[in-house]
């Protein structure tokens, strides 16, 4: 395996660990902003708001890891995926603003409609960001971006097949939300939560298997040699994502909280898997390989040396974090904090 | 130069200035805030002293805050590199990348430190918490470091050669990283977040005392962060200097447009302000000092100094009055702060106390606002003097800017969206300031550190607005 492989391998690490994690921050989010009436979504949000706050940044990094290790690692893939979808990508950023906005004053909007307004931010920004990350996977996969040129800047992800993988990121996401959350409802002692997330999981995670389909049928329409290639080398791993999601979804219909959160991950791993497999070795679509993009020997020995280095640093204070928040060692500060959500407006 | 410069370089320009100076203003609370933080837990610990440790408590929700903004709009940064310059990351990535994978790490440990620091109050026990606490300024410097490095390559660009189709080769990723510029402009930015973070919590509660309410909490809100921005101040000055006098030997050309050297030769004059007509390369108006800038320079008046004439036309600067402006600007403001920091540390050192006179305290709630607008005015400085180039003497920046279309669209929209996120910023601090300041007036039941709350409100059942005074269970 070439060193610029093993970088690529860190790369799908990284996108893996933030579809596992942030992408259930930003279903969450969706699950907020349908959460209802004020009165009605108050306890979900409640729920919502304590199982997020504490790990969301830490989620979140990824992304930002992730837009690093490409430029730096494969600075001739990241130049034309920034120009051809330079759209979707700033619509995501901007996203991610959106998001950040809604977080900073619902914290401390003491006024319910201040608070509507950023619940609103959160929300829209929580369907945006995954949307376009969707769409630029599925863009990236139809081979609409070309090394070394720039692609049309809109019909290269407005396309049924970027715009389906779009809806099948928002909709994983929401079906990973849901199903964490049913564990965190159990945990956190709010059993009556647990149909409510129970519903939702299984209505997300339905439509998130009708959208994978659908995003199939339109990659075969599209793209025919990537199709095979997904369907010939993942196959594997698109039945074991599939075997997990359902597992995941008997887990939670069962009211079993063990292993749940487990189980779903890795079914989100799998397919992320999939896609790697199927698009190995190339970064774009036929365009580019992984070695022929790839940066200078040097600098790929470093990105390893560093993630390795990365690992021993992060991975203690992730479980630290985790177990913590886990513990429930990790609320909000009563003395300096809202006390809750809408109590506050009594 | 081109005659024709690309559509989007404007815009792109325009957007990248906005959000990096938006960014910035963040960034010395990330970097300096927890250090006082962890100074007011400590000095709470220590000496069983609540009103230390409600400082440190309530510095840490605003760090918790302003990190996660920070997080955001550092987001948008790391897009907007590639958004808009992928001639720069696309072709040099492999050169100077390294250091951001290096902040990509340090900024996620400071984000789980934080969020355990903040949401940990009054769940672990107090010296457990505050220990877990300790690493964050390092990891905090190790950020800044990174980012510094990348910045100050692309003013001192090493650790590679060019080939003969203009791609980097020989890549030395180490010679990258400790650039030749990077041991100033981090010093010289590490001082200037601590000084900005410091002045602004402490002119929070000079502000306060103004209004009356001089109490023990807010003579501690300003004595901890002033102290340790006054402390810095000189040493700011003379590490300023040293700069100053390093960009004259390594980046000539923003060294003549931050001073307004028209005609290179020895005994130049320092000129204060004036405006600078780039088709004559003339400058009317401003104050004269002879011979100061040849002095400042080379410590001589006889120091040949190279004006703005010795470069091409296309390789000066385009916007010196900008550049010189800024500069003159930030030099100002540093020596105002050299004469606070002075009176403060006279006052202390005869007292043991905060300065008592309102024309004091009215400059230490003004410092914040200026130290802000200095560290602006630096940045501007290094980065519009920079210019043509994105990195020095080797790419142009009109070369780096993308061709996508659509660039004055996101940048407006990126306008909208940051004015929506700093009012709700700016509306949470001061939701936050009011919210305390009453609960100060009613008795704070709470202990610090304590058991816990419950964390879903069970319809019907504990579920009283308690708030501040709330009743543990």
């Amino acid at each position: 395996m070439s060193t610029a492989t093993a970088v690529a391998g860190v790369m799908v690490i990284a996108i893996t660990l933030y579809a596992c994690s942030g992408l259930a921050d930003y279903g969450a989010g969706l699950w907020d902003l349908t959460a209802g009436g004020r009165e009605r979504g108050r306890r979900p949000r409640a729920l919502i708001d304590a199982a997020i706050t504490p790990v969301w940044e830490a989620n979140h990094v990824w992304l930002i890891y992730l837009i690093i290790l490409c430029w730096t690692a494969f600075g001739a893939a990241f130049a034309p995926i920034m120009t051809t979808l330079f759209i979707p990508l700033a619509l995501a950023a901007l996203g991610i603003v959106l998001r950040a906005a809604g977080f900073a004053m619902r914290k401390e909007a003491a006024r319910a409609r201040a608070r509507h307004l950023a619940g609103w931010l959160f929300g829209i920004g929580s369907i945006l960001t995954p949307f376009c990350l969707g769409a630029v996977l599925g863009a990236i996969m139809a081979g609409r971006v070309p090394a070394g040129a720039t692609g049309d800047e809109i019909s290269s992800w407005w396309n049924a097949t970027s715009i389906v993988f779009g809806l099948v990121a928002v909709s994983i996401g929401a079906f990973a939300a849901a199903v964490y959350l049913i564990a965190e409802s159990r945990r956190r002692g709010a059993p009556h939560l647990h149909g409510y997330f129970r519903t939702r999981a299984f209505v997300s995670g339905g439509a998130a298997l009708v959208l994978g389909v659908a995003g199939l049928i339109a990659l075969r329409a599209d793209q025919r040699q990537m199709f095979d290639r997904v369907v010939e080398r993942g196959w594997p791993l698109l039945l074991l994502s599939a075997v997990a999601l359902a597992g995941a979804f008997l887990l939670a219909a069962r009211g079993m909280v063990r292993g749940l959160r487990l189980v779903a991950a890795a079914g989100i791993a799998a397919l992320i898997w999939a896609w790697a497999v199927a698009q190995y070795p190339y970064l774009l679509p036929f365009s580019l390989t992984v070695d022929a993009g790839a940066a200078a020997g040097v600098t790929l020995d470093w990105i390893l040396v560093w993630f390795a280095v990365a690992l021993l640093l992060v991975i203690p204070a992730l479980a630290l974090l985790y177990v913590l928040d886990q513990k429930g060692d990790l609320a909000e500060d009563p003395a300096t904090s809202l006390p809750s959500h809408d109590e506050a407006t009594g | 130069m081109s005659l024709v410069e690309p559509a989007q370089l404007l815009p792109a320009r325009q957007q990248m200035a906005f959000t990096l100076m938006f960014h910035i203003i963040l960034v010395p609370l990330g970097v300096a805030l927890p250090t006082m933080m962890l100074i007011a837990n400590y000095k709470g610990l220590r000496h069983c002293d609540s009103v230390a440790l409600t400082l440190a408590r309530r510095w840490s929700h605003v760090a918790g805050l302003t990190f996660a903004v920070g997080a955001a709009s550092g987001t948008v940064l790391s897009f907007e590199m590639g958004l808009l310059w992928p001639g720069l990351t696309g072709r040099f990535g492999e050169v100077f990348g390294l250091p951001f994978a290096i902040e990509g790490v340090a900024f996620f440990l400071e984000a789980i430190l934080v969020a355990v620091y903040i949401y940990g109050w009054r769940r672990m026990r107090p010296w457990t918490h505050f220990w877990l606490g300790v690493p964050i300024p390092f990891i905090a410097f190790g950020g800044a470091f990174s980012i510094i490095s990348a910045n100050a390559w692309m003013n001192m660009p090493a650790g590679f050669t060019l080939d003969s189709a203009g791609r980097p080769v020989d890549i030395d990723p180490a010679a990258a990283i400790l650039n030749k510029a990077l041991p100033y402009e981090l010093a010289h930015f590490m001082l200037a977040a601590y000084m900005a973070c410091g002045f602004t919590v402490a002119s929070v509660y000079a502000v306060g005392w103004l209004r009356g309410r001089r109490d023990r909490y807010h003579r501690l809100g300003i004595l901890i962060p002033f102290t340790i921005a006054a402390v810095l101040t000189p040493v700011q000055f003379v590490v300023g200097d040293r700069v100053a006098v390093a960009i004259f030997s390594d980046q000539p050309a923003k060294f003549a447009a931050m001073e307004v050297v028209t005609t290179s030769g020895s005994n130049q004059p320092e000129i204060i302000f004036g405006r600078y007509d780039s088709a004559t390369n003339t400058v009317t108006g401003g104050i004269r000092i002879p011979g100061l800038d040849s002095w400042l320079a080379g410590g001589s008046t006889d120091t040949y100094v190279k004006g703005l004439d010795s470069f091409p036309a296309a390789d000066r600067p385009p916007n010196v009055n900008i550049v010189h402006w800024a500069f003159d600007i930030m030099v100002g403001i540093g020596t105002l702060l050299i004469g606070l920091a002075l009176w403060f540390a006279i006052a202390y050192w005869r007292r043991r106390d905060v300065p008592r006179s309102r024309l004091f305290l009215w400059c230490a709630a003004a410092a914040g606002f200026l130290t802000y607008v200095a560290l602006e005015a630096g940045w501007i400085v290094t980065e519009v003097g920079r210019q043509p180039w994105v990195v020095y003497n080797i790419l142009r920046t009109e070369d780096a800017v993308t061709p996508a279309e659509g660039v004055w669209v996101s940048f407006i929209a990126v306008i909208v969206l940051y004015l929506v996120l700093g009012a709700g910023t700016v509306a949470a601090l001061r939701a936050m300031s009011r919210r305390w300041r009453r609960s100060d007036r009613t008795v704070d039941a709470d202990a610090v550190y304590g058991p816990r709350p419950a964390v879903v409100p069970e319809a019907g059942s504990g579920d009283a607005p308690a708030g501040e005074s709330e009743v543990t269970r």
